[in-house]
């Protein structure tokens, strides 16, 4: 014995060095916009952003809990239908807007994680599955909130103000908001209960054998992903200035899933990045081509097949390969 | 004689009409080596698996340290000292080997409902984790990634994160299954120095690592006890030699 390591080592996470990267480039995206004259796509890139939002509450869940919900977009919706409601009410502020959407997903959260988290593998998955569907039914029933059609809505007022009616506001807004939550979540993953969340993940039998109760710990996992998903939702509501229920189909959740395993799970910069290139490639390749989604699911096949940890591992392996570091996994 | 920390009185499981557990009573004193020896499919697993906690009985009771725990959880009686090691071993491969213990560790000391500070940067946590490694021998490989660890190395792994739990009783589940002659013996030589701090329950098929740890050995054939005492009684028993050391065909 020649060390007592006082910590671990895997400081100065190459990740979060990319994030930081990413985070820099988004920045800078709407002035360089303005600059070409393209201040439509500033929108767009707003869309990435919020989905990757998204995706890091479902890698919260399922890259660090080995919990695959394929319900996800419940929440989405749940946002979006929340900012809706309290519009409707009169209630037009953006805080409050965020207030009730995550009371509203942490109850449906609980009532539904009672139930779906007593099962594992495949049954979590099937009935995370119907969860979304209950919750996508529920939407097209909401007649005064136009039904099946969904509904159209003005954007929520920031400070008492009409701030967010600028796209470019509502940019900065959503990138803030995404920086914040990323941070967060980087912490949280690395804490004690991000490493039981962890354990359960590798082995849930063997965490039990230690002394753990694992259910409220993946409670807990799985209302802080279902808030952050909603928060996504009360973005794209502003964003689109508009709700609907296919904002939580299956599609979409399954959307969510591929955004996730195609940048890699359980690192946060696999969803971030594999959600931003999702939407951007739904972009351009929708413009290349009518036919985009059979290039986009050839593309996803290629690195399933090819490089199983997605792009992030890609990148690890490549740059490892660079600066000779040997692989160890 | 003192009094025994874990006393299993009638303990009784059944699959249908297969009784795996059959009226089993026994008892496991402070500071010894309990063994259960037995043939596959004695129902030596299924034992231990109704003492942890992972599977409940049908009737019958088990008591730790004077209280009765039949129905408390596997997390329950871990907190209160009784740990388990598991047949197929079960590590958090995805984790370093110092992060494997010091799960442990912080399964006993603190809330695990922490969601800021870096865990790894505990040095309380890292410490103790560390001290269990050493005990074990696995102090140099602790920062290596759990799953690329030797099976040896693995089952000393195993050892380490129960001991980690501050077991008072471990059980082992076949400490010694799958490793070879020099594995066996680096894992025996451990079993015997932690006897004087821990009570051990184990598991074994290697016959002559039973002989050289146990203080007492039970066994089992289909789910009963048959036969109960020190190697030398056992290996004398003709019960246990009818039913264990397949002399079966003279009898009856």
């Amino acid at each position: 014995m020649t060390q007592t390591p006082s910590q671990m080592p895997a400081k100065g996470d190459p990740r979060i060095r990319i994030a930081l990267c990413i985070f820099a480039c988004l920045a800078i995206v709407p002035p360089l916009l303005s600059l070409v004259g393209l201040d439509y796509y500033t929108s767009v890139v707003t869309r990435m952003m919020i989905y990757a939002i998204a995706a890091l509450s479902l890698d919260l869940i399922l890259g660090y809990g080995a919990l695959v919900s394929f319900g996800h977009a419940a929440f989405f919706g749940i946002g979006a239908y929340a900012a809706l409601f309290l519009q409707t009410r009169g209630i037009t502020d953006f805080f409050l807007h965020l207030a009730g959407a995550s009371l509203a997903a942490t109850a449906f959260a609980l009532v539904t994680g009672a139930i779906a988290l007593r099962t594992r593998g495949v049954y979590f998955i099937m009935i995370s599955l119907a969860f979304g569907q209950m919750a996508f039914f529920f939407f097209i029933s909401l007649s005064a909130f136009g039904g099946d059609d969904g509904m159209s809505l003005s954007r929520a007022t920031l400070f008492g103000q009409e701030l967010l009616r600028s796209e470019v506001t509502l940019f900065y807004l959503v990138l803030v908001i995404l920086v914040v939550i990323f941070g967060f979540l980087c912490r949280l993953t690395r804490s004690r209960f991000g490493r039981v969340l962890i354990g359960t993940r590798e082995d849930s039998l063997r965490m039990e054998a230690i002394g753990y109760r694992i259910m409220p710990y993946q409670m807990a996992a799985y209302v802080i992903s279902a808030v952050i998903c909603a928060i996504a939702g009360v973005l794209i509501a502003n964003q689109l200035q508009y709700v609907s229920p296919t904002l939580s189909s299956w599609q979409r959740s399954g959307e969510f899933i591929i955004m996730v395993v195609l940048g890699g799970v359980g690192n946060l910069v696999g969803a971030l990045a594999g959600a931003l290139l999702t939407i951007g490639l739904e972009e351009a390749l929708a413009r290349f081509s009518e036919h985009w989604k059979l290039w986009f699911g050839m593309l996803l096949l290629a690195v399933v097949l090819f490089s199983p940890g997605g792009l992030t591992r890609l990148v690890e392996r490549v740059s490892g390969r660079i600066t000779g570091k040997g692989d160890d996994r | 004689m003192s009094q025994p920390l874990l006393e299993v009185t009638s303990l009784r499981k059944s699959y249908g009409a297969l009784a795996v557990t059959n009226d089993v009573s026994l008892k496991v004193f402070p500071g010894q080596i309990h063994a259960i020896i037995g043939p596959n499919g004695a129902g030596k697993t299924t034992l231990i698996s109704q003492l942890s906690g992972q599977l409940a009985p049908d009737s019958g009771e088990v008591r730790y340290d004077g209280e009765v725990i039949t129905h408390l959880d596997m997390a329950g009686r871990v907190r209160r000292g009784l740990a388990r090691s598991f047949q197929l071993t079960r590590i958090l491969p995805g984790l370093s080997v110092l992060e494997n213990v010091a799960i442990a560790v912080q399964a006993r000391t603190g809330s695990s409902f922490r969601f800021w500070q870096v865990a790894a940067q505990e040095r309380a946590l890292n410490d103790e984790a560390m001290a269990c490694l050493t005990e074990v021998g696995l102090g140099p490989q602790a920062m290596r990634l759990a799953r690329t660890l030797s099976h040896g190395e693995k089952r000393q792994l195993e050892i380490a994160i129960a001991l980690a739990t501050k077991p008072r009783l471990l059980l082992l589940d076949e400490p010694l299954a799958g490793t070879g002659p020099e594995e066996a013996e680096i894992l025996i030589a451990l079993m015997l120095r932690l006897k004087s701090r821990v009570t051990m329950m184990l598991i074994e098929h290697d016959m002559s690592a039973v002989f050289q740890l146990a203080d007492f050995i039970s066994v089992l054939v289909y789910g009963e006890i048959v036969a109960g005492g020190t190697a030398e009684d056992i290996r004398n028993h003709p019960k246990v030699r009818e039913a264990y050391l397949g002399e079966e065909e003279e009898g009856t």
